[in-house]
Parts: structure tokens; sequence; C-alpha cells
């Protein structure tokens, strides 16, 4: 039997004033990560809205990790925390459905932490990769 | 339908390297709305603009999406192009397949897989793009500078000299910062107080400034323009305005003994105080916790011999609100605490001194007047040694030093190794170092001149451990260039301590929502492009508050950062950022739930009529947001309920249409 390279699909969302800089510090210092993971831009962590993620693992995304600023440095001074409490919420409600809590993660990564973005990314890829396809939430009528 | 456009970036090799940009502008080409695509070796510029241009113009493009760097990099500059070319600037959308595809990537496969991908996902959202104005706010001419040291000073010359009103607010009593402390200043030795306090006078006399001195910023509010501050003015139970600075208070205060800040505490100050002779303002500050009369209501003397009657002791601290359209932080540094440092027996012996304590003996206005003398018994010393990088490039110390270079150490030891020479021909001087750094306009002559001209003895080398042995200090050091163990007895140890920024510019920043990087020092907007700007718009940095610096580089970063804040000062109006939120009020339902997340208060409730299908009119309570507050945060739009918010330019259907770009 044939046995086709899993390769984990992973979706990073990432706040524009930190963790979308970290990331570009990262590719400036060219810090390498899997090309699994897909970056995009929020204006605050505060904008994902669960329906993006509930969405992205419908459409077959293994992993997604959302990125801000550090506790007390947000841009819009408190987004992050709505960010933290809304995730906390949401991630167990998906473990609670089957998704695991390995699979979805909130990183604090400021504009100057290019190593730890590029670490992160990494370290999150290894740990998805190691859970094998998300099957559980997939919508086959999703997919193309 | 819209008509999209894509336009592929080499960038030289840096893109077209790890990706097949070809590729990428064929495989875009069959996306929903496509109907150009092509590659080009540098899209940024001129050429690679009219490109876009011409293909707009030709092919009628409703939407463009560029795949090139970073949108932090380039997306103003294709948002002109495509404003220049009539389409509305809010129609472009950038894939960053530079610093997050070809420059993480190094397979050429995975590269351009990649870069598909991120150029499918900017097609999906562009084609959801509508077109967005700006709105407009107006610029309160007037500026704050943070911080009243060389740079504040600077900068708030520089801005008033444009004819803007700038107030400097200051927490010390005086301006004037560490220059004002220092003695003399590589790499020409002229005199610091020769040169800063002309320019505290300038600052005193000029009618643009106003001083805030012993004052604290409180609160930040409102955005570049239009910034509301709230100002702590602290009681300094002394009148400022009536107060003449004759001093004969501070000669009478019977309180002697209280540990002169000004001196770094080598000597003593009154209870009322001025900090130096030409302290700006020149007035009297009392120390709450120092004045018998203000802990125990007993003496009172001051009052009685003030001539001008200024001493108030029922002065309260005072809110000071104020508008302003620009803020400056010029916090600076301070040199870092040697208390973790028990090798250097910094706290066992009063000899071994930080470097800005040898700066105030050998200053004339110092706690010896000049004359250089060991702090515990006032004798002259024979044998001193300099040890540099005390908690500068530390890597295994990081609990207690610092990883970066402090940059101005091994200036200054120079400096300090040379005028103890130059005065005191008769001592011997050590300076133990891990590297001499001299890159500056004649600094490394200037060191040279301390080895050569003074026979200054420079060894390779750290010191491993100093040990107080009588009147002597033991000092054990090893010599890395002939590896040997070296033992000299010192009179004085003088330790270059690391710079670290000032302890209020954390909580500073988070009142700004400026960034910082892990050390402290506030970021700037682009490390090499806008170095005096806070990626936070309407903050700039001046000095060491952004990374350790010396005066002139200083000076030269606080007229750049005045010239910024008058470029912004001088617009009457700013456009603003139009991707803010807005309420679909057919869809709203008046909960009250994205009122309860903003953190700016932009949304109101309005009463507003509905015509019902029945012809009845219906009064509702809906959501309003105030387009000049809003920042387009969006975390009133994941509050929503009902799904009435949304963001322009970040909408629900534009990051969905990512994610499904993304997933597949």
């Amino acid at each position: 039997m044939q046995v086709k390279e899993y390769k984990p699909l992973i979706v990073a969302f990432c706040c524009n004033w930190c963790s979308y800089a970290g990331a570009d510090l990262a590719g400036n210092n060219r810090l390498s990560y899997p090309a699994d993971v897909k970056i995009i831009r929020v204006p605050c962590s505060c904008r994902v809205n669960p329906m993006f993620i509930l969405r992205a693992f419908q459409r077959g995304a293994d992993g997604v990790i959302i990125c801000g600023c550090h506790p007390g440095d947000c841009h819009y001074t408190s987004g992050n925390y709505y960010t933290r409490r809304r995730m906390a919420a949401l991630f167990s409600m998906l473990d609670f459905l089957g998704i695991e809590k390995e699979r979805t993660r909130v990183e604090w990564v400021s504009a100057a932490e290019g190593a730890k973005f590029a670490a992160t990314m990494n370290e999150f890829a290894e740990t998805v990769a190691s859970l094998g396809e998300n099957k559980r939430l997939e919508d086959l009528r999703c997919k193309r | 339908m819209q008509r999209v456009g894509v336009f592929v970036c080499w960038c030289g090799s840096n893109i077209a390297g790890t990706v097949d940009v070809a590729a990428v502008a064929e495989a875009l080409k069959n996306e929903p709305g496509v109907v150009f695509s092509t590659d080009y070796q540098y899209m940024c510029s001129q050429a690679g603009q009219d490109i876009i241009k011409n293909a707009i113009a030709e092919h009628n493009l409703t939407g463009i999406v560029v795949c090139s760097c970073s949108p932090r990099m380039h997306e103003a500059t294709f948002r002109k192009t495509a404003a220049a070319a009539g389409l509305n600037p809010y129609m472009v959308e950038i894939a960053n397949i530079r610093e997050q595809c070809s420059w993480v990537h190094k397979d050429m496969l995975t590269g351009t897989e990649k870069a598909i991908i991120l150029g499918k996902a900017a097609v999906a959202k562009v084609n959801l793009n509508t077109p967005l104005t700006p709105g407009e706010s107006p610029v309160t001419k007037r500026a704050l500078v943070i911080g009243g040291g060389i740079a504040g000073i600077q900068t708030a010359l520089d801005i008033a000299d444009a004819g803007f009103p700038v107030d400097i607010v200051e927490k010390q009593p005086t301006i004037g910062g560490k220059m004002a402390q220092l003695d003399k200043t590589f790499p020409t030795l002229d005199c610091a107080a020769c040169i800063l306090t002309p320019k505290m006078v300038d600052v005193a006399q000029n009618e643009k400034i106003r001083i805030f001195s012993y004052s604290e910023v409180e609160e930040v509010g409102g955005f570049v323009g239009n910034f509301d501050v709230k100002i702590k003015k602290k009681a300094r139970f002394v009148k400022e305005d009536i107060c003449t600075g004759c001093g004969a208070c501070v000669e009478k205060c019977p309180m002697k003994k209280n540990p002169n800040e000004f001196n770094l505490g080598m000597d003593n100050r009154p209870a009322i105080y001025i900090p130096f002779a030409q302290a700006v303002p020149k007035v009297a500050t009392i120390d709450p916790n120092a004045c018998n009369m203000l802990k125990n209501g007993k003496c009172g003397l001051c009052a009685r011999i003030c001539a001008a009657g200024a001493i108030d002791y029922t002065q309260k601290d005072e809110i000071i609100e104020e508008k302003y359209g620009a803020i400056v932080v010029a916090t600076g540094f301070n040199p870092i605490s040697m208390e973790k440092f028990d090798e250097f027996a910094y706290n066992q012996s009063k000899d071994v001194i930080t470097s800005l304590e040898f700066e105030r003996l050998t200053n004339a206005a110092g706690p010896s007047a000049g004359k250089l003398i060991r702090p515990s018994d006032g004798k002259h010393p024979h044998t001193i040694v300099f040890v540099q990088c005390v908690g500068s490039r530390c890597d295994a110390c990081a609990e207690k030093g610092k990883e970066y270079c402090s940059k101005i150490c091994c200036m200054y030891t120079a400096k300090h190794a040379m005028l103890t020479r130059d005065k005191y021909p008769d001592t011997e001087v050590y300076v133990f170092y891990i590297d001499v750094r001299t890159p500056g306009k004649n600094f490394d002559e200037f060191y040279r001149r301390a080895v050569e001209e003074f026979g200054v003895k420079y060894i390779k080398g750290m010191v491993g451990k100093v040990t107080p042995e009588g009147d002597k200090l033991k000092v054990q050091a090893s010599d890395l260039l002939s590896n040997k163990q070296l033992h000299i007895d010192a009179d004085l140890v003088v330790l270059a301590a690391a710079i670290e920024p000032d302890k209020s510019a954390r909580p500073l920043a988070t009142m700004l929502t400026a960034s910082m990087d892990t050390n402290d020092f506030f970021t700037e907007a682009h490390p090499k492009l806008r170095p005096v700007e806070s990626p936070t718009a309407g903050v700039f940095l001046s000095g060491a508050c952004q990374g350790p610096k010396d005066i002139p580089e200083t000076v030269s970063q606080a007229g750049a950062a005045a010239s910024k804040v008058i470029g912004l000062l001088a617009k009457d109006k700013l456009t603003g950022n139009p991707c803010i939120a807005s309420s679909n009020e057919l869809m709203c339902n008046g909960c009250s739930s994205c009122e309860r997340v903003c953190p700016y208060g932009a949304i109101t409730y309005v009463d507003k009529e509905f015509r019902m299908p029945d012809r009845t009119t219906k009064i509702r309570r809906v959501a309003s947001v105030n387009p000049a507050v809003c920042q387009g945060c969006g975390a009133c739009t994941v509050a929503c309920p009902s799904g009435a918010m949304d963001l322009k330019g970040f909408a629900n259907s534009q990051i969905i249409a990512e994610v499904d770009a993304i997933c597949k």
C-alpha cells in the first residue's frame, strides 16, 4: 500500500502590529519554518472570529494558531485580552468536539521576536504533524 | 465581478531565487476574476509601477494583487500607484511571498507552491474588496516631549524653532538629564555643562516651550493628531512662579542628611533642595520624605526665611489635561544596578564605584569639587582599575546583565583613563576589556591617544574578582593575550556598568500602545527607513529610549524626531484609516455587546426609524460607529452575536475567503 507523505496544513492568524511584523523579522533573518504554515493578516488578534477557526477546520486545516501582541502591549490596548478569553472558551469546546487542544493555540509574539516566531511555528507544526490529519470536523461537502 | 490584475515581483533574486515567479503568475491566471497576470524584476521600481498603471488602464482592472514583499514594506507604495491610475487605493492586496515565503523556505518547489496559495488567498480577498475613503481629522498643533534630557531638549528646541508649541514633561525637578551629571564629553573633551546649560536656558526662555518639571505622564488617550494626555504635576511644596531660586532655604534647612540623587548618593543634600546650580527651572523642591514640617508638622524654617513667600506646605499633586498632535518619547537610560555583581565587591567597598559616580567625582561641581579621591578615606588613588562590559554583552549571566553592547562604555572609559593620566600623571591606570569598540568619528584616534600618548594600560581580559583587603582592593584578572593571571593592588575600581532603558519606559509604552523589544527599548517603525518613528502613529522616539547611544547620535536622532513631528503638525488635516468597523443597521438588535468591548468608546446607540413590511414604522435602538474614534481593531465584530458588525478592509467574508483559499 502506498502511503502519501502527510503534510499538515496550518493556518496562522497574525496581528498586524506585533506578530505579523515578527513573522517578517523571521523572514528578514532567514529563520526557516515549515511551508505548511500559511499566515493571514488581521488588524488585531481580537479580530479573529471563532467562525474563521471553525471554517478552517471544516475545510481541512490540521491546526490553527493565533498570534498577537504580548499581554499589556496590544496596539489597541486590550484586544489580546479578548482573544485570550474567547479562545480559551472556544478551544475547550473544540476539544470536546474532538479537535485536540494541541491543534489550537494562542501565542504572544512581539515585533522584535522573529526567532520566537520561527521556533513557535516549527514546534507547533511538529506537534500538529504528530497528531495526524484532522478528520473530526472536516466537512466533506467543502471538499473540492 | 471584479477584474483583477496579478503582479508577481522577483525582487531580484530575493523572491525569484526560491519561487518560480513565472509559474506563480501562470497559476493565478485561472483564479476567479483574474484577467491579467504578469511578473517583473522589481515591481516597486518606476518601471514596475508603470506596468501596474498601464495594466489598470488597458484591462480596466478593478482590483490588483501584488505578490511581493511584506505589506508593511510596500503596501503604501502600491496603493499610491493604484491611486495614480485612478483605482481606489484600497482595492490593492499584497501577497507576502518574500518575508513569509521565499526567505524562510529553501526549496523551490515548496516555495512556489506556497507562493501560489498565498496569491490565491489574496485574489480571493481582493474579489470582495470595496472601495474605501478615509475620513479626515484635525491636528492639534502642539507637541509633547516626554523626558527632559539632551534628547528631549534638542527635540523641543527644534520643534519650537519651526513655530509649534511644545511641552516638556520631566520627572526630576530639573531638566538636563544624564548629560548634566557628566564632566567632559568624548571625543572632543568639551565640558558637558558648558555645552548643555546654554541649551537648557534656551528651553527656559523659549516662548513656545513649557516645562513641566517634577511631573509625570499619567494617562494617554486619543490618537495621532489628537492625543489627550493627563500630566501629574507632583507637589514640590514650592510655588514655581514665585520662587527666585536664591537658595536661602537650602542653606538654612536643618534636615541636611539626605542622599543627594544628583551626586548618586555620594554626598548629602537638605530636605529642600535645588539639584544643581544651573537647574532649569531654578526652583527649590521639598522632599516630602525628608522634611520635618511635612512629616511631623514641626519646623517651617524655610517658609519663614523665604523672602518671596514661595513655600507652600499644603500644595497637592495637580493633574493637567492637554491635547497634543504628536508625542516624542525621550525617556533615556540608567546604568543597571550593581547589586547582583558581588564579584566586584560593589556593595562591600566604597572604593568600587560606577563610571557615572566617577564622572561626579571628577566634576568640579561634584561631591569632591572635582578632586579625584577615594570615597572611603578621601585619599588620592594611585592605582585605578577600570573594568569594562560590566553587565554588557552577557550571555551566561543574562539573569543579572544584558545581552547587548552598551555602546558608550569603551569611549567614556578611554576618556576617564585619559583625563586621569592627564591630571594626575603619577596614577597608574589599567583598563580591562573584552573588545575595544570605537566606531565613530574621531573615536579610534581618541582611544589610541589614551594608549599611546597618555600611557593607559589596556589589558584584554575580564576581571574575575575584586577583594577589599586593608585599604587596598585586590583585583584578580586574566590577561588573555599573554595568558597570565594578574593580581593588582588597586586604590579605586571603576565599573563600566551596562545601561538600560529608564524604568518609567515600560508603563509609558503601555499607555502609548507603543511597542518595545525584549530589553524594554522602544522599537522603531522600521529599523533602517523609519528609525525615529514608533509603529504607533504620532509617537516618535528620541535618544537612548530606543537603544544605547552617545550624545552626538542622540542629538541627531532628536533633530530627526523633531523634523518628523514638524511634518505632522504642519498638516491641517490627517487622513485616517478607512479600515474601521461599521454596523449593518438592519441586522443590529441593539444588544450593546459591541459597545462593551470597544477600547475607544467609539460605539454609541441611536434610535432609528425602520419601515416594517406592513408599512408601519418602528423605532429601534441600533449601534453607530464614530469613524473618527474607531481605530479598526475589530473586537466588536467578534462580540456581535447577530453578525451585524463588520470591519471594512478585513470583512468576515474576506477573511473566510482567505481561509477557504488556503485550505484546499
